[in-house]
């Protein structure tokens, strides 16, 4: 249904460009859940941002194609995009405070996403507009919606502000959810709340989900594949459990190594040495190397690609080549 | 050994670290003012009008209140009937304008800096006892300092100078008098901030008393917003000191003035358009160059409140 | 409720009032100079019998806390006193005024907003444009101008050179349509007067632009910024995502946010405005309260000083009360 082939999206900076995304595959089926896994400051928010052609100025997407349902949406017209916003793909962003409207009532905000796509085609009348909200209010959780329908979202709990966000991204009945990390400014028990209500979404609506997040325990329990980025590239991809319970890439591993849960009982966690390399002349070889433990003159030497290591499995590293 | 004894001793000698930290503080200023392009422009046509009225007397090509009648409305010198000898024109009593606005950029200097000094002391201090002790007198203050504010800056000029009379310093005192106020409000709110600050509680832990946190904690901290405010007032105290100077009531009639030249100007706008038009073109320049070197120093020092 | 509130912040206004009305009392009273001897400058001999007549008549007779009761009391009746060098009640001669200076100020504020906002929104928009750059030197200009330099330069290009505006006055003699509002404007729209409206317009925009200009200028900066600001909100990215216009996320989404800012700023702007139209009124000759307050001042008019003075205090404070109310309707986080 998504098909995403090499895409890159730069950023011009007064030191020279930075390739936020870089040559960046993946695909995702109808009611299949992907999560997009890395560190913060790896590419996965921009990545979200231009399969809708959202990255804002200067950036911009340079080279790759993103097919959706057989069409390229890179190379649509700007109105063309636009019926596909929100329509077909819609998205839920990290912050709920600061992505609602502060000065229009929830309720509006949701009917508004509604309006956007019905024009021309026999609009439904402000009321029935209002029952759809309503239903889409109760659908998501939120309890007596006719009385929330009239707040502002600075008088919603964090909470129930991204359940307002997700019955916005829902009204049009999308078949694609782009989620850019919409728990981590949530309390942990509203995390596991929000999570519920996705997966939910999923079997019930059969709607597929792109999942941005920086917690491979939180993407091991919701998702059905995952792509592990780093530096602004997919270095492992594949059906979760068995990327969590046999990493290929040193990368994955490294994080799976620092996070408690997946290290056995009285094992010492060990966090990945050094940092994220400076994005800005990044080449073609493994930009993972400083940090890796397994590196071999080789690593520096020539190009590394995503290689098909059979059973659903990608990685880009030399090691599988 | 005694030559070890005092280079210690003047290394840690607090006075004269601050005077250093200052000095190195300056230079750096000065070198980030030279690296913005219109910080520097302005700065650089401010110091030219500061020049030109050091040195009016060498500067002008006449006095500024000589000139016969016979020798009247000359226009200036690119224009038909115009001459060299008098570059900018006369005005209606045959006087040279170059010379009377080369002579006027005194006064305008003059009041915009001493005005905004005032106030800027006068508001320093009741803001930052005002929001440090806080409490009846903090009351009082901001219940007055608000009652000003309902009053137009202009019309408040206007009366005190009816009032005092015209003269220089009365026209200081019109000048000061509300605009403190501005002052006061940003030093009283940034001293209240940052009096909640850590920095601030450890220097009480210390033992430090009020004073000494006042001048030496809070102070350095806030002092950069204020000089920043200072720098763009004096723009507009030069303006409303033109506009007093303009309804006929700012420095003694003998001095000249350009908001007065500016009001000289006006009968004859169908005859001699630059006797009015000329002094006004040298107001706007300098209170353009404070402004861009106002901005500029905001930019540098208080990036917080830059425009984009 | 929020009746309730728009009453409390009204009535906190009260206090201002009061004590702008004392301090306007006490500086007229400490000066220099008693008005009876500004009387007597202009009638020549007078006997000391005749000053005591005078004086009891003006009530400069009693103490000075009685005086100030006694203006205050009449006062709030609307009586503010004769005027000394007029002969007529004060709150006559403002109320004859008082239409020119409002008309004058609305006009400036219409010009400055329907010029402002706009220009503040392509320039946010466009940023880094050359709409940009020219637009916000322009404004840079504007907030340096010294308001009586612009309005002389205004009638030498437009009155003098292109003669193409009046630069005096508010109509032509016998022009002036039938009193309504007092509005020449308004009046004239409301009995179908044409020839008079046009005339009215006319004369109406210089002064305005003038006075309006250093508004026109803060307004744009400040809209400019803010927009840039409000542009990198995520719910302008969640807009987009909705699949809106461009235009409807700029006209729906981010203006209403953008002109939260604005709309202080105009307030603060207020006091510029009203301080600006003595200065204009002076220019163009416009038979308004600011000429009135500059021709008292000089006079030492004091009742009539005294009575502008209160009218400028009230128009400032009830603008930034007018601000305030219009805060709460389109910023929903703030409850007066």
């Amino acid at each position: 249904m998504l098909c995403i082939k090499n895409l890159t999206t730069e950023f011009p900076t007064r030191k020279g460009s930075v390739r936020a995304v870089e040559d960046v595959s993946l695909s995702l089926e109808r009611g299949q859940i992907m999560g997009l896994v890395g560190e913060s400051g790896c590419g996965k928010s921009v990545t979200l941002l231009s399969i809708l052609r959202l990255v804002a100025r200067p950036g911009r997407i340079i080279s790759g194609s993103i097919h959706f349902e057989g069409r390229d949406i890179l190379s649509m017209t700007p109105a063309e995009v636009r019926r596909v916003r929100g329509a077909n793909i819609a998205m839920v962003f990290q912050d709920p405070l600061t992505t609602l409207n502060p000065v229009f009532r929830v309720g509006e905000q949701i009917r508004e996403s509604l309006r956007v796509h019905r024009i021309g085609a026999g609009r439904a009348s402000r009321r029935e507009e209002k029952e759809t909200v309503l239903s889409l209010m109760k659908e998501v959780g939120i309890p007596s919606p006719e009385s929330q329908y009239w707040q502002y979202p600075h008088e919603f709990s964090g909470g129930m502000q991204q359940r307002a966000l997700i019955a916005i991204a829902l009204a049009c009945r999308p078949k694609l959810l782009l989620a850019d990390e919409p728990t981590t400014a949530l309390d942990v028990t509203i995390q596991a709340q929000i999570l519920d209500l996705l997966s939910r979404i999923n079997s019930e609506r059969g709607t597929a989900i792109l999942f941005v997040t920086h917690d491979l325990a939180v993407a091991s329990e919701f998702c059905h594949r995952i792509s592990v980025m780093y530096a602004g590239r997919i270095v492992e991809q594949g059906p979760v459990d068995e990327v969590i319970a046999d990493p290929l890439h040193p990368y994955t591993e490294g994080l799976l190594r620092s996070i408690p849960r997946f290290v056995k009982p009285r094992r010492r966690l060990s966090p990945i040495p050094g940092n994220v390399p400076d994005l800005i002349g990044l080449t073609d070889r493994c930009s993972f190397e400083s940090r890796c433990d397994r590196r071999m003159p080789e690593c520096t030497e020539r190009p590394v690609f995503l290689v098909d290591v059979g059973g659903g499995r990608h990685v880009r590293c030399i090691l599988y080549e | 050994m005694l030559t070890a004894a005092r280079g210690t001793l003047t290394r840690f000698d607090p006075v004269l670290i601050r005077v250093r930290t200052i000095a190195r503080n300056f230079s750096e200023l000065a070198y980030q003012v030279y690296r913005h392009p219109s910080a520097l422009i302005g700065f650089v046509i401010l110091a030219a009008y500061v020049v030109m009225a050091l040195f009016a007397p060498v500067l002008a090509p006449y006095p500024p209140n000589k000139g016969s009648v016979r020798q009247s409305f000359m226009p200036p010198a690119w224009q038909e009937g115009g001459s060299p000898a008098h570059l900018l024109g006369t005005d209606h009593v045959g006087r040279d304008i170059l010379s009377r606005i080369i002579y006027g950029a005194r006064v305008s200097l003059w009041v915009g800096f001493l005005s905004v000094v005032v106030s800027m002391v006068v508001g320093l201090v009741l803001g930052a006892i005002s929001g440090y002790y806080r409490g009846i007198l903090d009351d009082v203050l901001s219940r007055f300092a608000e009652l000003l504010m309902a009053f137009p800056f202009l019309l408040f000029a206007i009366g005190v100078m009816a009032i005092l009379g015209p003269g220089f310093f009365n026209l200081i005192a019109a000048l000061t008098f509300k605009s403190w106020v501005e002052f006061f409000r940003l030093v009283r709110g940034e001293t209240i901030s940052e009096k909640t600050k850590e920095y601030v509680e450890a220097a009480r832990a210390q033992g430090q008393s009020n004073f000494a946190i006042i001048t030496g904690e809070i102070l350095p901290n806030i002092i950069h917003s204020v000089v920043v405010l200072a720098t763009l007032r004096v723009g507009y105290m030069i303006i409303t000191e033109a506009s007093l100077s303009f309804l006929g009531i700012g420095v003694q009639p003998g001095i000249p003035a350009w908001g007065s030249m500016v009001d000289d100007g006006r009968d004859y706008l169908r005859t001699a358009w630059w006797v009015s038009t000329m002094p006004g073109l040298a107001l706007l320049l300098l209170v353009l160059a404070i402004n861009l070197f106002g901005e500029g120093l905001r930019d540098i020092l208080d990036p917080r409140l830059k425009v984009d | 409720m929020r009746g309730v509130r728009v009453l409390e912040r009204i009535l906190s206004t009260i206090p201002i009032v009061f004590g702008v009305a004392v301090i306007v009392f006490c500086v007229m009273r400490f000066t220099p100079g008693d008005p009876i001897d500004v009387m007597m400058g202009r009638e020549g001999h007078v006997s000391q019998e005749q000053i005591d007549a005078l004086r009891r008549e003006f009530g400069l007779d009693k103490p000075i806390h009685v005086q100030l009761y006694l203006f205050l009391s009449r006062a709030v009746r609307g009586d503010l006193g004769n005027s000394l060098t007029k002969h007529r009640p004060v709150s006559t001669l403002i109320r004859e005024r008082l239409p020119a200076t409002v008309e004058l100020a609305l006009g400036a504020l219409v010009f400055s907003l329907v010029l402002a906002i706009p220009i503040g929104v392509i320039s946010a928009v466009r940023q880094y444009s050359f709409v940009d750059r020219a637009s916000m030197a322009a404004a840079f200009l504007g907030i340096s101008m010294p308001a009586f330099w612009l309005g002389i330069i205004c009638i030498i290009v437009f009155s003098v050179r292109l003669g193409i505006l009046p630069s005096y006055g508010r109509l032509p003699y016998g022009l002036e349509p039938a009193r309504v509002t007092g509005l020449y404007v308004l009046d004239s729209i409301l009995t179908g007067n044409f020839s008079s409206l046009l005339a009215a317009l006319r004369h109406l925009f210089l002064p305005s632009i003038t006075l309006g200009a250093a508004m026109a200028a803060i307004v744009a900066r400040v809209m400019r910024s803010s927009m840039l600001e409000v542009l990198r909100q995520d719910y302008v990215m969640l807009a987009r995502a909705k699949g809106l216009t461009e235009w409807a996320v700029i006209t729906r989404h981010a203006l209403v946010n953008a002109l939260i800012p604005t709309v202080t700023v105009v307030g603060i702007q207020t006091g510029v405005l009203l301080g600006g139209n003595m200065i204009v009124e002076t220019i163009f000759s416009w038979p308004g309260i600011g000429r009135l307050a500059v021709d008292a001042i000089f006079n030492r008019d004091y009742p009539l000083v005294q009575g502008v003075v209160m009218v400028y205090a009230l128009t400032f404070v009830l603008a930034n009360l007018a601000v305030d109310i219009l805060y709460t309707y389109i910023n929903p986080k703030i409850k007066l």
